[in-house]
């Protein structure tokens, strides 16, 4: 399991590799990246906040449930905070099991999971306007899914 | 205790932690509490259903008891991902 929050950019693809390496003999491995993108008025910096600590310990909860419920032979969660451009990774998950099924729906779940059980917060800043991104309920809903 | 903001919950009240001396039973009696000291705590609290509340780094609920509890933390829902 390897779980990391950085204020550091990352090379998605550069990370990728190491986790197909890491995870040797799995078979298959999924991988999901989110993206900063733009707002109506024109994005100039989103901002990510975090909990120090608990953010850590949320994530690392979030990925032993995955790797336990899914039989995962590996996992790796990667999730940045602070000022990030339009366009920049916010972060990548990627999971590692013997067939698709379990890896697809691995990180499916620890997705939905991370949306809204890591204590993470973004706030959008544009030439007019700094808004905090309000959380959706079917974010909320999409943990019943599972 | 120590008391922690994040996001508009921290820019309203105004700073991000502080020690609060308090006898406190529940998290809802320290929401009362702080509600009780100033207009910008009373504004942070106005709607704690738009709230969400961590008792030493894990996520709880306002009606939980604070015996023994050493950090407190509240902030919007999370936006993560």
């Amino acid at each position: 399991m390897d779980i990391r929050v950085q204020e550091a950019a990352f090379d998605a693809g550069a990370e990728l590799n190491a986790f197909t390496n890491a995870a040797q003999g799995a078979g298959a491995i999924v991988s999901f990246s989110g993206i900063v993108r733009d707002v109506a008025g024109g994005l100039n910096t989103m901002t990510i906040e975090h909990y120090p600590g608990m953010t850590e310990k949320a994530l690392t909860d979030i990925a032993k449930q995955a790797t336990d419920r899914f039989d995962l032979a590996h996992v790796m969660v990667i999730h940045r905070f602070g000022d990030l451009g339009p366009d920049e990774q916010i972060m990548m998950v990627a999971t590692a099991s013997r067939h698709r099924k379990a890896a697809f729906e691995g990180a499916a779940f620890l997705m939905d999971y991370l949306k809204s059980r890591a204590p993470f917060w973004k706030k959008e800043i544009t030439q007019t306007s700094a808004d905090w991104v309000e959380s959706k309920a079917q974010d909320e809903d999409a943990l019943s899914r599972w | 205790m120590d008391v922690v903001y994040f996001a508009w919950v921290r820019e309203r009240i105004g700073l991000p932690r502080e020690t609060v001396e308090t006898q406190a039973e529940t998290v809802a009696d320290l929401v009362a509490e702080l509600r009780a000291r100033e207009a910008r705590y009373d504004a942070a609290f106005e709607d704690v259903s738009a709230l969400r509340v961590a008792l030493d780094q894990e996520l709880s609920d306002f009606d939980a008891p604070l015996k023994g509890v050493r950090e407190v933390a509240f902030f919007p829902p999370m936006t993560g991902g």
